[in-house]
């Protein structure tokens, strides 16, 4: 009936994930007995829950990202202090079974489910903004998108509770992840969740080149794009190109399991290299699909606090989708250390390395925007002033890991474990704390606070370089990655050190949180009635803070690289705005629940195929085909806003940022 | 520069830029090299990043705004020729550096020593064919002599790995890769496995002696006074367990090697029901 569900997949004999597992039901029971009495229900699900907003639904990525960055961080928290406990004769308090579970949990959460969504939160949050339009080209896809990734973070939380999650690494090669080394569920719950989730991702990349080609307000043309759109456009192609052989991959470890099926199997014909190739020829690309869009964020921040236009504009789109290209051609330096033969070798190590010269360029031309500028020191500017340092770093370790006689003694080691870390922290992470702080006043109209904002800055970025370096110090004493127990007793103290690093990362995760709080309490005080708090030069910045849910009352005309700062400069010398434009009624698309139902049967999917039970699966698949043709059919696809509802908005707007004018004009007479 | 890095590196544990053969030496040298040269941008990259910042920063009257400069060609043309003259100079080290140290490549020197090795869930099989000898857990070798390593595995992926010793490479089942290796002199180092494999992984390290050629004669004699690697012995071996003590084995088949690679021999089993590895979180999964 149940398939291989029983009771003893409760952890009842394990505190550790028993006790968190309970702590986290009772948080989630707490919170919906919280929705219940304040009655917010209604609100919930008409405002946020069926959505197609792309703001809306870009902040509910962002919570999402932000929920399961600290459940990836608590597992660091916990890899970091096993391996400083456990050296020499010490085992540590976390068994095998339980450490193997926690170092895969760490890298599937982070990569999917942390860094994904917030990246994909952002493109969601600001791309149709800087493109001056009222949403995205699907915007019901885009909800069930969404749905999707959190269906997939779902179903890797339950394995805390139910089961247990894969012992194979963030990405399970075969033959230790074929059901003959791995019988248990672990990689089936890694399995179904990224399948489920990258199928949402999938759609993502579709929406967005759709988006970005084909939805741009008049006078946008692809050179006057923000740098944001050209990174969410190139991160969004890789989606397309790669994302497909991602779920094809995992489509055949999953057959192999059920049925067993050889593709990957060492034995029978099976071809366990073929997954490392192509689990890699997704996987490298990832990065980038990470990375040039957190370059997106750096590139509007460098400008904006510079105070002048992003230095060789047509560079940066050039080494963008320089990038772009060659991140599909360099997926075998993951495995140069697999007797590939120099021939093959030399041609993916240079590969790997020319990226560099697309990352150069572009940190020189960075430079080169602050350069003549003048440089505001906020929050922003100081997590991509701490990336450029970071980054360049990592790049240079990096390609180290690129020339493969140097590979041949560090790959798979803690020196590896610290340049991904150096490039993913430096790049992706920096990045995504530049922008929450750049545009959470554009999303919720109000600052956060700078003080606490500066501390926790400091905090991670002192923390990060205190707990990587000696990662990097024993990669080269010749330490392997994702030992439970050490046993060179000499290794302990880099490892303490480490830890110490990871302590004063805990304080900077907590500043972020107290900043969070202190501006929320302060919110009356923070508030940006402007719409423009940072002076900034691209169409987000010409809406309310928040926008109002169709951005636009009406369509901008763009006439330069810098939309909104050609306005700007329009209003600021001339005194006044462009004249009021004739409103009109706007059409939006209406709300859906179909990607709420789509993931509630997709779950429901996911976990029965991961416990066999397949009359469960079956009614999953029916209820998610149903809620589609359901959704199909639906005759009424828009809604209008009336002509008087838009000028109204407008109107507040435009009182605004002629009290805006006043002030600036002020300053500049003054000055 | 070597010897300088490599001291400050080291602490109190040598580190892999101690290379005591002369692969680990190379390998080491081209990772220096590749570092020197990536230094000499990245260094004045960094400090240009921090200079400008402070220079052009809102609260210093002395510097010029300009708050419409976007553009110039020659900085342009610098910009993106600093890091394609890096990466030329970078890929010739590449190049250069992946023929002369292919891991397949022998050694210039004597005939090297034959060493097969397979990798076990979480133990190390070393056997000698030439001596009609194995080990498991340890590794001795001649100092001096060229060793060739075939190296295979009965069950997952692991690598071959001695860190001072130079390059690894992966261990995989149904192939064999080829290592070529060599110490200068004798001494004492350690081998691991530096691919994740399983429960055990974290015990899959191995001693690894060179010894001079009397040590080396002296060794192989007691070595062959152990019991026969037969089939029942070698199929015990091949389940799941760890920590093992070190084995030493008086005789082998010598087609052992070939019949494991080849699958002749069943691949080694995975986790049985009733351990904890078999992550009995499903019915009947727990006895």
């Amino acid at each position: 009936m149940f398939g291989k569900l029983t009771w003893s997949a409760i952890p009842f004999d394990q505190p550790i994930p028993l006790i968190t597992s309970i702590v986290l039901i009772l948080v989630i029971l707490g919170v919906l007995a919280l929705v219940t009495v304040r009655g917010w229900w209604g609100m919930l699900w008409r405002e946020w829950i069926t959505s197609v907003d792309h703001k809306r639904i870009g902040i509910m990525y962002g919570l999402l990202g932000v929920v399961m960055l600290v459940r990836g961080f608590a597992d660091a928290v916990m890899m970091r202090s096993q391996q400083a406990f456990a050296v020499g004769a010490h085992r540590g308090y976390l068994a095998p079974e339980h450490y193997d579970q926690i170092f895969s949990a760490h890298g599937t959460i982070m990569i999917f489910f942390a860094a994904m969504p917030l990246v994909i939160g952002f493109m969601n949050f600001v791309t149709p903004l800087q493109l001056g339009v009222r949403d995205v080209a699907f915007p019901t896809l885009n909800s069930v998108s969404f749905w999707l990734t959190a269906s997939g973070a779902l179903l890797v939380n339950i394995s805390l509770f139910v089961g247990e999650f894969a012992r194979t690494g963030w990405l399970p090669y075969p033959p230790l992840s074929e059901s003959a080394y791995s019988p248990g569920v672990g990689v089936d719950y890694y399995l179904w969740a990224i399948q489920i989730s990258g199928i949402g991702t999938l759609m993502t990349g579709i929406n967005f080149v759709t988006t970005v080609l084909k939805l741009r307000c008049p006078g946008m043309s692809y050179l006057r794009m923000p740098m944001f759109c050209w990174t969410t456009l190139a991160s969004s192609l890789l989606i397309v190109a790669v994302f497909p052989i991602l779920s094809a991959t995992l489509a055949m470890l999953s057959l192999d399991r059920v049925f067993g099926w050889h593709y990957f199997t060492s034995d029978a014909g099976g071809n366990p290299m073929m997954f490392m190739n192509l689990i890699w020829a997704w996987g490298h690309p990832e990065v980038y699909i990470l990375v040039l869009p957190a370059f997106g964020i750096f590139s509007e921040v460098f400008s904006t606090f510079s105070g002048k236009p992003l230095f060789g504009y047509r560079s940066m789109v050039a080494a963008t989708l320089f990038i772009c290209i060659v991140a599909m051609m360099t997926w075998l330096h993951h495995f140069f250390t697999m007797g590939s033969g120099p021939a093959v070798n030399t041609a993916f190590g240079i590969s790997t390395s020319v990226i560099a010269v697309g990352t150069g360029v572009k940190i020189y031309n960075w430079i080169f925007t602050m350069y003549g500028g003048r440089v505001r020191m906020t929050v922003p500017m100081l997590w991509s002033l701490g990336f450029i340092f970071t980054f360049v770093i990592g790049g240079m370790t990096g390609v180290l890991l690129a020339v493969p006689p140097a590979d041949f003694l560090v790959h798979n080691s803690m020196f590896l474990v610290a340049h991904f870390h150096n490039v993913i922290v430096g790049g992706v992470v920096f990045a995504l704390f530049a922008g929450l702080d750049y545009w959470f006043p554009k999303a919720f109209g109000f600052r956060l606070h700078e003080g606490w904002g500066k501390a926790a800055f400091w905090l991670a970025f002192i923390g990060f370089w205190v707990t990587f370096v000696p990662l990097y110090w024993l990669g080269m004493l010749g330490m392997t990655r994702r030992l439970q127990h050490v046993w060179i007793p000499e290794w302990g103290p880099l490892l303490d050190w480490s830890l110490a690093g990871v302590a004063i990362l805990v304080a900077g995760a907590a500043a972020q949180v107290i900043m969070l709080v202190v501006s929320i309490r302060q919110r009356d005080r923070r508030r940006d009635t402007t719409g423009d708090p940072w002076d900034g030069r691209s169409l987000e910045w010409a809406t309310p803070s928040p926008p109002p849910f169709f951005n636009f009352a009406q369509l901008p005309d763009v006439e330069g690289e810098e939309a909104y700062w050609t306005i700007k400069l329009r209003a600021l010398e001339s005194q006044r705005l462009d004249p009021e434009p004739h409103y009109q009624a706007v059409e939006m698309p209406v709300n859906s629940a179909v990607g709420f139902f789509t993931a509630f049967f997709a779950t429901v999917t996911g976990f029965s195929l991961i416990w066999h039970i397949w009359w469960l699966a079956g009614l999953g698949l029916l209820g998610a085909f149903v809620g589609f043709v359901f959704f199909a059919w639906r005759d009424v696809h828009e809604f209008h806003v009336p002509a008087e509802e838009v000028a109204r908005a407008d109107r507040a707007r435009r009182a605004a940022r002629t009290a805006l004018l006043g002030e600036r004009g002020a300053e500049a007479a003054a000055s | 520069m070597t010897a300088c890095l490599s001291g400050c590196l080291s602490g109190c544990s040598p580190s892999l830029l101690d290379g005591v053969g002369p692969v680990g030496r190379d390998d080491a040298h081209i990772f220096l090299d590749a570092l020197a040269i990536m230094l000499v941008i990245v260094v004045p990259t960094i400090l240009l990043a921090l200079w400008v910042a402070w220079r052009y920063r809102a609260g210093n009257a002395n510097a010029v705004y300009l708050p419409h400069w976007s553009y110039s060609g020659r900085i342009e043309a610098v910009t993106w020729s600093i890091p394609i003259l890096t990466i030329l100079f970078i890929g010739g080290v590449i190049w250069i550096g992946s023929y002369r140290l292919d891991p397949f490549r022998p050694l210039p020197g004597p005939a090297p020593i034959e060493v097969q090795v397979v990798s076990l869930d979480w133990k190390w099989l070393f056997i000698y064919p030439g001596e009609g000898i194995a080990t498991v857990n340890e590794l001795v070798v001649p100092a001096g002599r060229p060793v060739h390593f075939s190296i295979t595995s009965a069950s997952v992926f692991n690598v071959f790995f001695v860190p001072r010793l130079g390059s690894m490479i992966y261990a995989m089942p149904g192939m064999v890769s080829q290592l070529h290796l060599q110490a200068d002199r004798p001494v004492e180092l350690f081998g691991q496995s530096s691919h994740f494999s399983g429960d055990g992984f974290s015990d899959m390290h191995f001693a690894v002696k060179s010894v001079d050629p009397a040590h080396y004669a002296a060794w192989l004699a007691a070595a062959r006074r152990g019991p026969a690697l037969d089939r029942p012995m070698y199929d015990a071996l091949a389940r799941q367990s760890g920590n093992l003590p070190v084995l030493a084995f008086g005789r082998v088949d010598p087609g052992l090697f070939h019949a494991v690679a080849m699958q002749q021999v069943p691949p080694a089993p995975g986790p049985q029901p009733g351990s904890i590895a078999h992550g009995g979180r499903e019915a009947g999964g727990r006895h």
